[in-house]
């Protein structure tokens, strides 16, 4: 018996060194990419948020409750960009696109949502103005710093990025806002299910494109 | 609260209201500093924690606040049903976009109202891809849309306790993981 148990423990304890080492790798591989930062890459070097995260997080908190005892709505980002592409569509080709699935069930006109974002459009210049942080840029310069200052490449990546987030907010049902925010505050399991996806893609890709 | 509002009055009320409301997010996203570039990338590059701070404290105070309003009978919950299989794929391909654009479809509202003009790109993305998700919607809701519908599903209805309790338990977890960011991360 004893020898067979030790064999066993022997492989078992193998298993915890590997995973510890795996465990290990996993929480290095930033901190070693963050050592290897060449200058301009570092998102340390530009300003951060004018007020705390704490007062703007609770801000948003009570927003939402205001949003879903005002006005029965969950705040949400994604759908406005939706609606948007249905007006046009509907502009351009409107039978096309009134014989789409989605857009039999969510009928493109002016609504709550994209009244929303686009009202948010003039809160970001409200607030950028009064706190004299007006960027007026095509570039960040972080961006410049690693891919230079082609704005065809910068909208290029741009443009495919917002393809991209679109379709998978559609096809997952919202967005960081409306998943990622209004979703995960009612629990839904869903929704953390979705917005822990939307970091696991996104923080691969950033490595990919910023680090490697 | 929720009568049918056909009378364009109180349409007209509602999308003031959005207005407000949108005003307010807008301005507060850029206060909090998640309309730059670098903070969200940087959050990306788990170098700057500033987005996680804001969507942590907004999850925590949003909550409270929701689920006991829904309990006074006050307000409705709006649940998106599970689908396993598109919200893993979705969100996956979102993340992937996040990075290319460095905003999102929120934070790049408010990118745009301080003036960053690359947002505009992404803008026109987001409307081009949502057009691009229409066309094959007919095709999606056959086929990925069903893979892992398990219907509305909560914490609470998974967790064999009184909602309250497992609301006050994420409180707790939430508030702990903010403590140990807020301690352990710069910004």
């Amino acid at each position: 018996m004893e020898m067979e148990n030790t064999p066993t423990k022997a492989m078992e304890t193998r298993r915890l060194n590997l995973m510890a080492l795996l465990f290990a790798l996993l929480l290095l591989v930033p901190q070693m990419a963050s050592a290897v930062v060449y200058p301009g890459a570092d998102p340390h070097e530009y300003s951060g948020p004018a007020w705390s995260p704490y007062i703007v997080g609770a801000g948003i908190g009570v927003l939402s409750w205001l949003t879903f005892y005002f006005s029965d709505k969950a705040i949400g980002a994604s759908s406005f960009y939706a609606t948007l592409a249905g007006i046009i569509g509907k502009a351009v080709a409107p039978r096309h696109t009134e014989s789409l699935k989605y857009y039999r069930e969510n009928p493109p006109k002016v609504d709550w949502a994209l009244v929303f974002v686009a009202s948010a459009i003039m809160g970001g210049f409200v607030a950028a103005f009064t706190g004299g942080e007006i960027t007026n840029e095509w570039m960040h310069p972080m961006w410049v710093a690693r891919f230079g200052d082609s704005i065809i490449l910068r909208g290029f990546v741009g443009f495919v990025g917002g393809v991209l987030m679109a379709f998978g907010a559609r096809l997952a049902g919202g967005c960081t806002s409306g998943h990622g925010i209004s979703g995960t505050l009612q629990l839904n399991v869903a929704s953390w299910i979705a917005v822990i996806c939307m970091f696991i893609g996104g923080i691969a890709t950033a490595m990919l494109l910023y680090r490697v | 609260m929720n009568q049918p509002s056909a009378e364009p009055h109180s349409q007209a009320k509602k999308l003031a209201l959005a207005a407000v409301f949108g005003l307010a997010f807008g301005f507060l996203l850029q206060k909090g500093g998640v309309a730059k570039f670098n903070v969200l990338i940087g959050v990306l590059l788990l170098q700057d924690f500033t987005v996680v701070k804001v969507m942590m404290t907004a999850i925590l105070v949003g909550m409270v606040g929701v689920f006991t309003l829904n309990a006074l009978g006050k307000v409705k919950l709006h649940i998106q049903p599970m689908r396993l299989g598109a919200q893993i794929i979705g969100g996956l391909i979102f993340g992937v976009g996040f990075a290319l654009l460095a905003y999102c479809p929120g934070t790049g509202a408010a990118a745009l109202g301080q003036g960053n003009w690359d947002a505009l790109f992404g803008i026109a993305g987001l409307t081009a891809g949502s057009y691009l998700f229409a066309e094959w919607s007919e095709q999606i809701s056959q086929t990925i849309h069903k893979w892992g519908e398990k219907g509305k599903l909560t914490l609470p209805d998974l967790w064999p306790a009184h909602r309250s309790l497992v609301v006050a338990g994420s409180a707790l977890v939430l508030s702990v993981v903010l403590i140990a960011l807020e301690h352990w991360t710069g910004r």
